[in-house]
């Protein structure tokens, strides 16, 4: 196994996609594959990936994400590194994995836990990138998504990277670390109460006067942009990685 | 055991949306929450020990709560050594019947209170009226939910959802005189009535934030002053605390204050933190003849060894509430219980049983503002999701969400099957459908699509894809 790959090093990388992004933003994984092939990394999708089971788990069913947590384990028993593109993902590998698998595959669980990232984390702390163009001219903006910031204690590298964007402008969002609303089920169980946060989120968002926001974890992408499309705003919900590497491959 | 005074006859997510469709409660909480949040941030900000001291804070909670048995022992010691004497109070119930019967065996006709959750908990003041003594709250926001004859909606605001405006009417009216909505006006209105009460008053009850174990002393932490008066003046002084608030020694005491209050109001230090040690004694001027002590379990002390032990180390200080998305849309009142928020989940699990909580339970997005603002750091999402669970596996749930989520996990450990969910949904969304937007969906997923469009699934997942990529290359 490498180690962490620098600039010179291409590394192998293996795409835990998940089923947001499988499902509705096949264009997000997309755009992780052809920015990490153009950066010098092999990737690979290994087959049989589902889901990460966050869903199950935030529900209360355990057993059954620790089913999906101990199926999903082998599938990237060969990773070098593991990408996933929402934080909240990265962080139920990282964080709750190693808990709910069986205790034979708890040694298993850590070693992936420590080789699996969250995609902003992965171009800057471990291919020591951060200078990018942006497919999107004007401003941007930027939403910490709950898991990225508070599970994964990463409000740096998402700012690194908008911060150094050529072609785009970066402004801070107000209450940027403030919750969407999202929160899996939470969005459907009491729907009123989260388009009311998603209300509050969404007004500080056309303050910025930004042509998009960005945010590093689909579910945050589905509730803003879900919100942001029913006022029929011209502002744009993106993914990362569509904002630094659009179009198809 | 369901909780008397709860408002539990509609349920939790029709409590919420009254909530949201308030306006002046939309309004005041917005104002107080979004300034408690600044005051907080801007306090630990000038404190840079601050982080070091909240795990300080934390790890003696924890010490504490192991020797829980001999802290308390050794509480009762002291707290007897200087001539006051100490209940135990299994629940609630117990806890309000000493408290009534020592009120009545001292001929009490009035007795004025400082701000005190624990004896919201035990629902004090109606029993208190009920055998003839007349409560007083005589901290300002619980003045003012007295008149009002409501009850706290935060744990240390409890008029937070109270606009000035409001107060002012609301006192025009009990008080039967026009009063300027501000705030100074309406303080020095609470404090000329309040005056003649402590004077009037032969009962004090206060809670205590921290008991200290090898000196006997209850801490308060106020801003009025009241807290002093009300130990001060009336001849019995009861105090009502759960016994999780008990700790050491007076240096620990150090560790708390300094955070606590920058927790809750993003003050230094509260105005007044006032100490008292048992009854008057010969020789001094002033201070209660009798001083009782009630020590309340009520659920806790089964915690030590349960899965809410955390929220043992609970200083309810309120920063969780100030944070947390879904309290600054509905409020306190719409939980239904005595403590309202994230923490306040946490303690009606604890005081009434986990099916209590099944609905609100699920009153979170789980977003961690709460674990980052609480001064000790209590894993709140953690039990949450765990009492979540407990939910499922108790069979509390209803039963058509256990049946989406089984096949929905079924669905997620068989890939072949996980393969045909896309293109099933392609078939089933294609009516409504507009583009690679979903505007609209009938039933439950109408929950979804009332205010939000949903992404229609796509026309080829990314694993439908990348089999093209892979084979293209």
């Amino acid at each position: 196994m490498t180690g962490s790959a620098g600039r010179s090093r291409p590394s192998r990388v293996s795409l835990l996609i998940t089923c947001l992004a499988d499902m509705f933003y096949p264009e997000v994984g997309l755009a992780i594959v052809r920015l990490l092939r153009r950066l010098g990394a092999a990737v690979d999708f290994p087959p049989g990936q589902t889901c990460c089971g966050l869903p199950l788990f935030n529900s209360g069913y355990r057993a059954e994400a620790a089913a999906v947590a101990a199926r999903t384990l082998p599938l990237f028993r060969d990773a070098d590194h593991v990408v996933v593109p929402s934080g909240s993902c990265a962080w139920m590998v990282k964080h709750e994995y190693p808990g709910l698998v069986p205790p034979a595959l708890r040694e298993e669980a850590l070693a992936l836990a420590g080789r699996t990232y969250e995609l902003s984390q992965f171009l800057v702390r471990v291919l020591d990138r951060a200078e990018f163009e942006s497919t999107v001219k004007g401003t941007v903006t930027y939403h910490d998504s709950c898991h990225l910031l508070r599970g994964l204690h990463e409000a740096e590298t998402p700012r690194t990277i908008l911060r150094g964007l050529a072609g785009a402008e970066f402004v801070e969002l107000t209450g940027a670390d403030e919750c969407c609303g999202f929160g899996g089920s939470f969005a459907v169980r009491l729907p009123e109460v989260s388009s009311a946060i998603l209300d509050r989120k969404l007004a500080n968002v056309e303050a910025t006067g930004a042509h998009c926001v960005v945010a590093c974890d689909a579910g945050c992408l589905m509730q803003m942009g879900g919100g942001l499309s029913r006022r029929g705003s011209r502002v744009r919900a993106l993914h990362l990685a569509e904002l630094l590497e659009g179009g198809a491959p | 055991m369901s909780e008397p005074g709860a408002d539990l006859a509609t349920p939790f997510r029709q409590r919420a949306e009254r909530a949201l469709h308030d306006d002046f409660l939309q309004q005041a909480l917005t104002i107080a929450t979004t300034k408690f949040i600044d005051l907080r941030r801007q306090a630990f900000r000038d404190f840079p020990e601050g982080e070091r001291l909240r795990d300080r804070a934390r790890e003696i909670k924890e010490a504490t709560l192991q020797g829980l048995d001999l802290y308390v022992d050794q509480l009762v010691d002291n707290v007897e050594r200087q001539g006051g004497h100490v209940h135990f109070a299994v629940s609630a119930d117990e806890a309000r019947d000493i408290v009534v019967d020592l009120g009545r065996r001292a001929g009490a006709r009035m007795a004025v209170k400082s701000k005190s959750m624990a004896t919201e908990e035990i629902h004090l003041n109606d029993a208190l009226a009920a055998v003839g003594i007349t409560p007083v709250e005589t901290d300002l926001g619980e003045y003012i939910i007295q008149l009002a004859g409501e009850r706290p909606s935060h744990i240390i605001a409890p008029a937070i959802h109270k606009t000035k405006g409001q107060v002012a009417a609301l006192f025009g009216r009990e008080l039967k005189r026009p009063v300027e909505a501000d705030p100074e006006a309406l303080t020095r209105v609470a404090r000329a009535e309040l005056r003649d009460k402590f004077l009037a008053a032969d009962m004090g009850i206060t809670g205590a934030n921290f008991a200290i174990a090898d000196t006997g002393t209850i801490v308060l932490v106020t801003n009025e002053g009241n807290g002093r008066m009300v130990t001060s003046l009336p001849r019995l002084h009861v105090a009502v605390m759960g016994v999780e608030k008990v700790i050491p020694s007076l240096t620990d005491l150090v560790v708390f204050l300094a955070i606590l209050a920058k927790s809750a109001t993003g003050q230094k230090l509260s105005s007044y933190t006032t100490l008292v040690r048992g009854p008057r004694r010969a020789g001094e001027l002033e201070g209660p003849e009798e001083f009782h002590l009630v020590l309340l379990d009520n659920g806790r002390v089964r915690q030590l060894a349960g899965p809410l032990r955390e929220a043992l180390s609970c200083l309810r200080c309120g920063a969780c509430l100030n944070v947390c998305p879904v309290y600054r849309q509905i409020g306190g009142h719409a939980y239904g219980y005595t403590y309202p928020g994230p923490i306040g989940i946490l303690l009606t699990a604890m005081l009434n049983g986990p099916e209590s909580v099944k609905d609100l339970a699920h009153a979170s997005s789980l977003c961690g503002a709460c674990v980052d603002a609480c001064p000790v750091r209590i894993d709140i999402p953690r039990m949450l999701v765990e009492l979540r669970t407990e939910v499922d596996t108790r069979h509390i749930a209803p039963w058509p969400e256990r049946v989406i989520f089984k096949t929905f996990a079924a669905l997620l450990r068989r890939p072949s099957l996980y393969r045909v969910a896309a293109p099933v949904t392609r078939l089933l969304q294609r009516p409504f459908a507009t583009g690679r937007r979903v505007p609209r969906l009938p039933f439950f997923f109408g929950r979804w699509t009332a205010t939000r469009d949903l992404p229609a699934v796509a026309p080829r997942t990314f694993a439908e894809r990348w089999r093209d990529l892979e084979g293209g290359r």
